[in-house]
């Protein structure tokens, strides 16, 4: 079970929250229209062993969503912030 | 009588007797005593049959790796298969019987099946099926009688009557075992200060030591430690709990059994309780378990692990047999073979090593041993049990060097060398490495720093090394947890006698064979999935040489063994055949959990009506009042339908729904998702989101919208009302409340960070109300105060406010059903008062309730789109919802959309079904043409399906490939599951009222 420190309610157990999929990938912006960005944002991931952003939703908690930094190995965790933080 | 209880000595309480039965007879027991030595204390040595070959089997081990000691426990809902004799505590009223075996464990015609054994050896269910047999027709004719005698207890089938807790738990140090080494690291981490939980699954502290003599220096030292663990206010002492699994972040799960050794726990306590508990480190002081030898007939009831006799011995008193050969390959044993002949037995003991060290040698000498060195046990002999033992000199490779020596004996104590217990380390992904001086395991490498093993659980040595190794442990973990103080010396290990150290000098023998390296009889690798040494010969003939294909074609180390006994004889069998040293062989993965562990424990209270919330609206009580049938929407409980004298659930919505058409109708559609949209960027949101536009909306009005997902496919619908300049109210379909939440918050703080918008979830905050039909206006326009609902004030799409007996409500004029409508929104607690207020007033309006099948009715009639529409397969085109898209700005999912895949003119598309005859269509069906073969997935399938009382005839909503273009075509409409054709015609799906004059009257 992975214990994912929330920068709002501390260390909390895995299961208050959800899984976003991969935080590296960016949303185009919403005037984009060639197809092929939004194939990339929607459906195209790598798949990396060790480090790996990730998006977890504190659903159970304070609902924010959340950027993880974890190590698709060991899952140990090296970061974990705001995601409206990172993407500012 | 072979098998007895000693007249004194043990840790049983001889004044406690308990009434326990076997197989119907009644056993003699006492308080203290296990299952297995009250067994054996009653000559009872044939206990089970075993998995495949039904041969008779008796208790080998004392502990939880036993492999054959498997009874069925209790009766009624309490009924327990599989239960370990070994870790049974024997209570008054204690109940076992016998297991996988017909009619009797003496008598079992199943043990026939030992004539197949050249048929059903490894992997035979993987060939024996194929090539003659080919298909699946035969295989599951024969996979009943394969099934029915192999495997081993039988489940109950009662409600299990006891009660589980679930418990979170934190410490500092986690001490798993409560030997000398565990024992010890609690100690050291308790005085320097840290939060300490040690878990033992025995009932008592103390491990290995409590199978050496009562009265002995251990328990001097056992009593001072346990006294000293007790008084400390930081240390919590968990007994008759197993830690079973080990997990990421270092979670453990911990399975306590609170009250499993009782009858019947005490009432309002539960039975067992299950702890996920988070330890800063975790000392594994699991201790190791004895090895079996491999020899011919090993599995004969009478053949014993030799820790395990001299836990029944010393510990419960009980004498396994009087004329015992022991037999071993290292120094463990002769303690075993000492107190033994202290205890009157006649005892022949076979050491593999040729030289053994003059402290081992004189000290049995004169205890009376007949000590044979360089010889091993060739076979069993006896049937039921032991009746002797064929001794043969052996070469280092385990061959016999001479015709061998048959020794009469009741007994047959076993020492292969020891295996350190590291599942717990192992579930980790740690791999532990072969250790070939010390012939075992060991867990090396620090790749989980948090988790130290210590004691025997990495082969320390002795118990003094064992002592001093869990203390540095202890200290080890606690300073790292944090704590600061020091925990001064170990305590003095007690005096040691020799041989106490299996680690030394320990000679392998992996198998015992004639002069022509084959045994002298079946040999069993794994007692448990009756694996013998020519089933490995088997699989790696067949090529099944990788230790992970070895395990699955041979099931040598599944089920519960998980290794504990058979994992490294399997192995080495392995590696000698790979002609490789055992460590290139390497070990398969433990998995959890440790010991089987009880559903129930793990489900914990949530059972039943338990297992999740469920959501009932404010208004709830006054639905269950008037004759609400209730139906499940998502978590909440919504009205079905009213029922009327006795009528049924097809018989009330076609009333309650023309009821509605003709006069009017009121529904509690409070479930419906409601989402606060709050800030300056509100509108922008919205126009992103919804797929229409939002920026001409005025304060006043509200918009129907959908909303797609970013792949492109439709994700949900509602309305949204302008509250305010920078206030919207959105409305979600119920079972979508949580998952559109979920996405605008995603959207907002991971890509919108520039919006300056709030959404809050108010689905709880707000009852909501719909009232329906053609006297609706009527009706409001009598029971609200300040409100004016006349065509001209109140157009469809527009909200008002006003007061109903004194409550601010806002009204809503939309419509679901397509009649005059409104929805009447109110602070939730105000709901049932409302609710009131209307239908005191609607009696001269004719005013009914309606429930979920009824207003379903309605909106198919409608043809609105709903859950069974909006599956995530659909496109705005696919439900004819294309217009709502706007062309002058970009929304969430306008590009993916596009895709040639979703503008397939071919796709299914929403049409309405007009169902010939008396019979409706079930949802789910699918559709054909009138004379096309019936072939494959059809052309579309039918979503929702109701009688229209509008219309007085079956209808049904359906997307069907090219829809539109087939209006008037005639389809087949084949239900699969209940072999049902029906014909139906192509439709609009919007059957009733398609200009929309009654909701715009």
């Amino acid at each position: 079970m992975l214990r994912i420190p929330c920068p709002v309610c501390g260390l909390r157990d895995e299961t208050e929250f959800s899984y976003g999929g991969d935080a590296s990938v960016r949303r185009p912006p919403m005037e984009e229209s060639d197809p092929r960005a939004w194939m990339d944002y929607v459906f195209y991931r790598d798949n990396p062993r060790g480090a790996h952003l990730e998006y977890w939703h504190h659903v159970l908690g304070c609902r924010q969503w959340l950027v993880v930094e974890r190590d698709t190995v060991s899952h140990a965790i090296s970061d974990c912030r705001l995601a409206r933080e990172v993407s500012r | 009588m072979t098998a007895s209880r000693l007249a004194t000595g043990g840790r049983i309480d001889r004044s406690k007797p308990l009434s326990v039965t076997f197989d119907g007879r009644p056993i003699d027991a006492f308080a203290g005593d296990t299952l297995a030595s009250a067994l054996l204390a009653n000559d009872e040595m044939l206990v089970g049959r075993s998995f495949k070959y039904h041969r008779p089997r008796g208790v080998l081990s004392a502990g939880v790796e036993e492999p054959n000691a498997l009874v069925h426990l209790r009766t009624g809902g309490r009924h327990e298969p599989n239960a370990r004799a070994t870790m049974v505590e024997a209570f008054d009223g204690l109940v076992a019987n016998a297991q996988n075996a017909w009619p009797s464990v003496g008598l079992d015609v199943r043990a026939a099946n030992q004539l197949l054994a050249p048929f059903i050896g490894a992997g035979f269910y993987y060939k024996t099926f194929i090539g003659p047999f080919r298909g699946t027709r035969f295989w599951m004719f024969c996979e009943r009688f394969i099934r029915r005698a192999a495997g081993m207890g039988s489940p109950g089938t009662l409600e299990d009557p006891d009660r589980y807790e679930t418990v979170n738990l934190f410490c500092d140090v986690l001490v798993v075992g409560g030997g000398p080494a565990g024992l010890s690291a609690a100690l050291a981490a308790g005085r320097a200060g840290a939060e300490v939980v040690l878990v033992e699954q025995d009932a008592q502290l103390g491990g290995a030591l409590l199978s050496a003599p009562v009265g002995g220096a251990s328990d001097a030292w056992l009593a001072s430690v346990r006294s000293e663990l007790a008084a400390c206010p930081n240390v919590r002492l968990m007994t008759r709990a197993t830690v079973f699994g080990a997990y990421d972040h270092d979670a453990y799960g911990v399975v306590e059994r609170v009250w499993d050794h009782v009858a019947v726990a005490p009432d309002g306590q539960p039975r067992q309780r299950f702890a996920v508990l988070r330890a800063k480190r975790a000392v594994l002081a699991t201790g190791a378990i004895e090895r079996p030898l491999v020899f011919g007939a090993n599995d004969r009831p009478g053949i014993m692990l030799a820790g395990a006799v001299r836990s029944y011995l010393n510990r419960f008193a009980v004498l396994p047999g009087r004329r015992v050969v022991v037999a071993t390959n290292n120094d463990g044993v002769y303690a075993t073979a000492r107190d033994l002949a202290a205890a009157g037995a006649d005892v022949t003991l076979v050491d593999a090593r040729p030289a053994i060290p003059v402290a081992l040698t004189s000290q049995a000498r004169t205890a009376g041993v007949d000590l044979r060195p360089g010889c091993a046990v060739l076979s069993a002999k006896g049937r039921g049990r032991v009746s002797g033992a064929v001794l043969a000199p052996i070469s280092k490779d385990g061959r016999a060097t001479a015709s061998g020596e048959t020794v009469a004996c009741d007994l047959i104590a076993v020492s292969g060398g020891w295996s350190p217990t590291l599942h717990l380390w192992s579930q980790r992904q740690q791999k532990p490495v072969f250790d070939a001086e010390k012939a075992c395991f060991v867990p090396t490498g620090d790749a989980v720093p948090t988790m130290i093993c210590a004691g025997d659980a990495r082969a320390a040595g002795g118990l003094a090394a064992s002592i001093a190794d869990g203390f540095a442990a202890g200290e080890k973990a606690a300073a790292a947890s944090g704590a600061t103080k020091s925990p001064g010396r170990a305590p003095k290990a007690p005096e040691a006698l020799p041989g106490d150290d299996w680690t030394r000098a320990i000679a392998p023998l992996w198998l015992v064979t004639k002069a022509d390296g084959t045994p002298a009889a079946k040999a069993f690798v794994d007692l448990q999935n009756d694996v013998t040494t020519a089933d490995i010969d088997l699989a790696h003939r067949e090529g099944y040489r990788a230790v992970e294909h070895l395990k699955r074609y041979t099931t040598t180390g599944m089920a519960t063994d998980q290794g504990k006994l058979s994992n490294v004889n399997a192995l080495a069998r392995m590696a000698e055949l790979r002609d490789a040293p055992i460590s290139d062989v390497g070990t398969t993965t433990f998995r959890p959990p440790y010991t089987p562990i009880a559903v129930g424990a793990l489900a914990g209270p949530e059972t039943g009506r338990h297992f999740r919330a469920t959501r009932l609206t404010t208004i709830h009580a006054w639905h269950r009042a008037h004759g609400a049938i209730m139906t499940e929407a998502g978590a909440w409980l919504r009205p079905w339908y009213y029922q009327e004298a006795d009528e049924d659930v097809r018989a009330a919505y076609i009333r309650e729904a023309a009821h509605v058409r003709r006069h009017v109708g009121i529904v509690d559609v409070s479930t419906l998702g409601k989402i606060a949209v709050q800030g300056p960027d509100a509108a922008e949101f919205l126009n992103r989101i919804y797929v229409n536009g939002w920026k001409t909306l005025p304060v006043g009005r509200l918009r129907y919208g959908v909303m797609l997902r970013e792949d492109g496919f439709v994700f949900d619908d509602g309305a949204t009302a302008r509250l305010g300049e920078h206030d919207y109210f959105m409305s979600t379909t119920t079972a979508n409340a949580a998952p559109v939440l979920a996405f605008a918050e995603r959207l907002l703080q991971t890509a919108w960070t520039d919006l300056e918008v709030h959404v809050t979830s108010v689905t709880d905050q707000w009852a909501a109300i719909a009232v329906a039909g053609p006297k609706a206006r009527d009706l409001l326009t009598d029971v609200v105060g300040d409100a004016d609902f006349s065509r001209a004030a109140l157009p469809n799409n527009h909200f008002t406010h006003g007061q109903i007996d004194g409550v601010a409500v806002r009204v809503h004029r939309m419509s679901y059903s397509g009649e005059l409508a409104y929805e009447i929104y109110v602070p939730a607690l105000f709901g049932p008062a409302v609710w009131e207020a209307l239908v005191a007033a609607g009696d001269p309006f004719g005013l009914k309730p309606y429930g979920t099948e009824a207003m379903g009715a309605l909106r198919v009639e409608k043809g609105h789109v709903a859950g069974p529409e909006l599956d995530g397969r659909t496109t705005l085109k696919d439900l004819g919802l294309e217009g709502f898209a706007s062309t002058k700005k970009p929304f969430v999912g306008s590009v993916l959309r596009n895709r040639p895949v979703l503008t397939d003119a071919d796709r299914p598309t929403l049409v309405g079904l007009e169902i010939e005859g008396e019979v409706g269509a079930l949802p789910g069906s699918l559709l054909f043409a009138a004379d096309g073969p019936t072939e494959g997935h059809g052309e579309g399938w039918v979503s929702s399906t109701t009688y229209s009382p509008a219309l007085g005839k079956n209808i049904a909503m359906a997307l069907l490939k090219n829809g539109p273009c087939r209006i008037g075509e005639t389809v087949r409409v084949i239900d699969f599951v209940g072999d049902r054709t029906l014909r139906a015609t192509v439709v609009s799906h919007h059957f009733f009222d398609a200009e929309g004059v009654r909701q715009n009257a």
